[in-house]
């Protein structure tokens, strides 16, 4: 009894250990295409905001094109720009506007834009803040709702971890580059500063705008609404367009190939995946 | 004869099987610390900061090139401190209701309510706490947010709950029935009993208990995170006040960090794995002085 019973346990041990590395062999398989095979390296860099997406459609893509390969090192907007100029990168990134000076012989492309919505608890009556009351609420210069127009309530400063891409971009667009005020709140992720200012009337966050959901309320900047409708016609002050751009004499298949999946509906649909807003 | 060599041959593969299996643990550990020492210690070998501002520093601003985690290390012994004041006494008379004054039946059922505590995933306590708590805390709080050092303490007193409670319970049940029979035959009572001879006699189960409930404390991460509001400075002065636990601060910062923010939540790992250890080799030098009585 117990010898079979060992003999037993052994064999599902084996088999549990057989039936795990083929579980590993065969995940690696991949849909085939019917268009023509893309190959040749693709080393795109630039802007670290982008990194998410760039990177999901990078590997979505060299799945479909297992001939191509795809590289993408995040070392800032303006490295990005001066890659893409150099030819050193076959496409750079940048998650704001190209300066006249750096445009020089450079296509760009729009493939996705990122809004930040700036959100309160329903039941606080401030509707609208202009971007230097967010600043100034941020950098704790500001600690009261009634100095904005509010309830005499003290102000409960919500923001994401450091090197959180959202909260980057706040600071950045908003202008308070680490100068966040020491005792605010720090929550992990967009979700979580969600549920923490839906929990608390006097609480101030800020979510990516394809999150907010109806626990908070997204409140106008600069008298404008958060909708994606303004942050694509650049009136939404919190937003910024991500873009590729690449000098068109020394552009690759490849390459324009790899951009044209990240424009088509399967590309923005990882956008979209990963926070941004289509175009 | 056949027969007999072909089944020492099985035993020697299934023991090596054995061996393997054990190895496992060994490499892993051994593995892990390399790993985290190795990362952590570089950026104070290679002097790109320095261990003093690191270690007394207050505030954690890596875009600022600022790395102190003094108040993260306060905040942590804190929390622990509080889990184990509110936690432990609870547990201990859970235990001896448990194993000496409950029916079988009642017994039974609040034991396997424990277990079950045991067996709940710690981000649900932290939605528990974010949920339930923190608004609680928020109500009697002269702060206006919730997020603070007492609502990581309610959170992780709860916690530490069946990690003391079961060693405990096993460690009062183990004390010899002759002890109490001795103590009712000189007229003591029940209650008296317990304190005076039954929680004396078990006292070194019920230390080690504590001790593992420390560990879990400072250890835990997920459940915190969503409670102690993670502020970017400040030593804690009130129970009010939010605090920023060593755990949080590396799960909160690793998904993104690279350079040397990054070495440095590695060693915000090794402070985090000395304390751990220190509290490991008081658990063995208990365990041995058990054994030794």
């Amino acid at each position: 009894m117990s010898k079979s019973f060992k003999k037993v346990l052994v064999s599902l041990l084996i088999g549990a250990t057989v039936l795990t590395l083929a579980g590993c062999g065969s995940s690696g398989s991949t849909t085939s295409t019917t268009k023509e095979a893309i190959s040749g390296e693709i080393n795109g860099g630039g802007s670290t905001s982008v990194q998410k997406i760039i990177d999901a459609a990078g590997s979505e893509f060299t799945a479909l094109n297992p001939e191509a390969k795809f590289t993408y090192s995040g070392t800032g907007s303006s490295d990005g720009i001066k890659g893409a100029t150099a030819g050193t990168y076959s496409f750079g990134c940048a998650s704001r506007e190209l300066k006249t000076e750096e445009k020089g012989s450079l296509t760009e492309l729009i493939f996705a834009y990122d809004g930040i919505a700036v959100v309160l608890n329903p039941a606080n009556t401030v509707t609208n803040l202009t971007k230097d009351q967010v600043a100034k609420i941020y950098m704790g210069e500001i600690t009261n709702w009634n100095e904005v127009g509010g309830a005499d309530a003290p102000i409960v400063v919500v923001s994401r971890e450091d090197g959180s891409g959202t909260r980057d971009a706040v600071e950045e667009l908003v202008g308070f580059k680490e100068k966040l005020k020491a005792d605010a709140t720090i929550k992990e992720g967009n979700g979580n500063v969600q549920t923490t200012v839906a929990g608390n009337t006097n609480a101030i966050g800020y979510v990516s705008l394809t999150f907010v959901d109806k626990t908070v309320k997204a409140i106008d900047v600069d008298s404008v609404k958060a909708t994606v409708d303004n942050v694509k016609n650049k009136t939404y002050p919190i937003s910024r367009p991500f873009l590729a751009m690449y000098d068109e004499s020394k552009v690759d298949d490849a390459t324009l190939a790899f951009l044209d999946f990240l424009m088509s509906t399967e590309g923005q649909a990882i956008v979209e995946e990963h926070g941004g807003i289509a175009v | 004869m056949q027969a007999i060599k072909r089944k020492k041959q099985k035993e020697t593969i299934i023991e090596g099987f054995f061996l393997i299996c054990a190895f496992v643990a060994v490499i892993s550990v051994l593995a892990i610390t390399v790993f985290v020492f190795f990362n952590g210690l570089k950026p104070f070998i290679s002097n790109s900061y320095s261990l003093w501002d690191f270690l007394t520093g207050v505030e954690w601003r890596p875009g600022s090139n600022m790395f102190g985690i003094f108040y993260m290390i306060v905040g942590s012994i804190f929390a622990t401190l509080g889990a184990i004041l509110i936690g432990v006494p609870v547990a201990i008379f859970t235990a001896v209701y448990i194993s000496e004054l409950a029916g079988s039946r009642i017994g039974k059922m609040i034991r396997f309510a424990v277990e079950l505590l045991a067996g709940i995933p710690s981000v649900l306590y932290g939605v528990f706490g974010l949920g339930i708590i923190v608004p609680y805390v928020l109500k009697i709080s002269p702060m206006a947010q919730g997020e603070s050092l007492l609502a990581t303490i309610l959170v992780l007193a709860i916690m530490i709950l069946p990690t003391v409670v079961s060693i405990s319970e096993t460690s009062i049940s183990a004390v010899p029935k002759e002890y109490r029979e001795g103590s009712y035959a000189l007229g003591a009572s029940k209650i008296q009993t317990i304190f005076k001879v039954v929680l004396p006699a078990a006292r070194s189960g019920i230390m080690t208990g504590v001790i593992l409930g420390i560990g879990r404390a400072i250890g835990e991460t997920m459940a915190v995170m969503l409670v102690c509001g993670n502020p970017i400075a400040g030593i804690p002065t009130s129970l009010f006040d939010q605090i920023r636990p060593l755990t949080t601060n590396i799960a909160l910062e690793m998904g993104y960090a690279s350079g040397v923010h990054q070495e440095l939540l590695y060693s915000t790992g090794v402070v985090l794995f000395i304390f751990i250890m220190i509290i490991n080799l008081a658990v063995n030098k208990l365990v041995k002085a058990k054994v030794g009585s």
